[in-house]
């Protein structure tokens, strides 16, 4: 590189005027078949990233990414599942020893302790040796944390509902007329609180297809029936007649 | 007619040097598949940068449609599922993307585990790519909730709730997390924020200094 006296520049800029050639380095002497990375290797890398992203493509077209219901905060039988790759420490959370009161084992000091020691690696395990079989604690803890990993997400993954879960996020397209003056009484009352926005129950039973005359449905809007309480509907006989024939009508 | 653009670009702003220092290094015998099949577990480190454009470049259409309140979030990712005009395949790339980038990274990290690559003179860059794990996590755990479907605000209490056992920070953690007390209107605005803004640029960052420390060292050699 130029330096000092003689040194010429484009214009008034710092851009030094002297030009320098725009080729590639050559490898043919670096060890092994050293190759060069702009262009041959990444060409290959190319190659390689199509093929995968064929499979990715086929993966999206083959499996439509889901959708469950829009969110109802308010039902409070809903059994959440996080995404798979939090599964282990959503299932590690209900063993004994790390929940209730132990729930900080499960919270913080094992992942804390996982986290922080695989953050930390370098530290400890400080010998200059990187074969895996001549650093055994290390490869040791690894594997240990790979099989736990894998057999708590299985756990979870057998343990959990499926069907129950694939039931209780589906997208309901709704039937009901809302634009019903007795859905305006339905809305009114405390009723949405436990049949639902869209009758189909939540923690009292759905109320689409009950098979119930008006009447039946009036004396239980009064006196209420099993965890019911009695007089849920507060109102007058009209509004009553016109919520119960609403609900009769409702068919699955 | 390009040469001669380079050329009067170059005159002005000397960018040879810029574009060999991107264009030469090597790549050095033992991790080309192409002279040892088995040396494909040098491409998962790769793969995650890829499925990082992906997501990207989809997340950033992903954008176009979706409102992130309460009331619209929802209506919107129904929309642009079945209405939109390959609406369906760009949020499908940006779904199974999230979960491809755990599975490469994680595979790449265990490479640089089990060769040992991490040590001197690698420590920083290892903790360098811990620290882009965590960023994806945070990544996947604030996508969830986007949608605001049953199992996104559902999944999103439980972790809220989890951080929220932790000792001394926790409440000031879920009162950070989900912006109040309850789980709503504002609690998808700052998932919402720090899915595309804040987390992104740390990502963006942590990303640049893992490659630039990965071009000053080389990598590391064979076992």
């Amino acid at each position: 590189m130029h330096r000092g006296k003689g040194m010429k520049f484009v214009g008034d800029s710092r851009v030094p005027a002297e030009r320098k050639p725009n080729v590639p380095k050559d490898y043919s002497e670096y060890p092994g078949k050293t190759e060069a990375f702009w262009p041959n290797f990444l060409l290959k890398e190319w190659m390689v990233g199509a093929v995968f992203l064929i499979g990715y493509l086929i993966l999206t077209v083959s499996h439509e990414s889901p959708l469950e219901r829009k969110a109802d905060p308010t039902d409070a039988g809903y059994i959440p599942l996080p995404d798979w790759y939090f599964l282990f420490l959503y299932q590690l959370l209900k063993y004994k020893y790390a929940a209730g009161d132990y729930v900080l084992i499960g919270t913080i000091v094992i992942p804390g302790l996982a986290f922080g020691a695989l953050l930390l690696a370098p530290w400890l395990d400080r010998s200059p040796e990187r074969r895996p079989s001549r650093r055994p604690v290390a490869t040791g803890l690894m594997l240990l944390a790979l099989i736990s990993i894998t057999y708590l997400t299985w756990e979870s993954v057998v343990t959990h509902d499926w069907n129950k879960a694939a039931q209780q996020g589906k997208i309901i397209t709704s039937k009901v007329d809302k634009k019903d003056p007795g859905y305006e009484i339905f809305k009114g009352q405390s009723c949405i609180g436990c049949h639902g926005s869209e009758l189909s129950g939540g923690s009292g039973p759905s109320l689409i297809g009950t098979g119930l005359k008006p009447e039946e449905i009036m004396k239980i809007a009064r006196k209420g029936r099993g965890a019911m309480p009695a007089n849920a509907f507060k109102g007058n006989d009209a509004d009553l007649k016109k919520l119960a024939t609403f609900i009769s009508k409702q068919k699955k | 007619m390009l040469q001669k653009v380079y050329d009067w670009v170059d005159e002005r702003l000397d960018i040879t040097p810029l574009w060999r220092d991107v264009a030469d290094h090597e790549v050095p015998e033992h991790v080309n598949p192409a002279h040892h099949f088995s040396a494909f577990v040098y491409c998962f480190g790769g793969l995650t940068f890829f499925i990082t454009v992906i997501q990207i470049l989809s997340g950033m259409f992903l954008a176009m449609y979706y409102a992130p309140d309460i009331v619209n979030a929802w209506e919107s990712v129904y929309y642009l599922q079945n209405q939109v005009a390959f609406g369906v395949i760009v949020r499908g790339m940006h779904h199974w993307g999230a979960s491809l980038v755990i599975v490469m990274m994680f595979l790449h990290t265990l490479r640089v585990f089990f060769q040992g690559a991490y040590k001197k003179p690698r420590e920083l860059n290892w903790v360098v790519g811990v620290l882009i794990f965590g960023v994806m996590l945070g990544l996947g755990f604030t996508g969830y909730l986007l949608p605001w479907d049953m199992k996104a605000v559902f999944a999103t209490k439980v972790g809220i709730q989890i951080a929220e056992t932790i000792p001394v920070i926790g409440p000031i953690a879920k009162t950070f997390l989900s912006s109040g007390e309850i789980i709503g209107a504002q609690t998808l605005t700052r998932f919402f924020a720090i899915h595309v803004f804040f987390l992104p640029a740390a990502l963006l960052a942590l990303m640049g200094a893992h490659f630039i420390m990965i071009r000053k060292q080389g990598i590391s050699g064979p076992l």
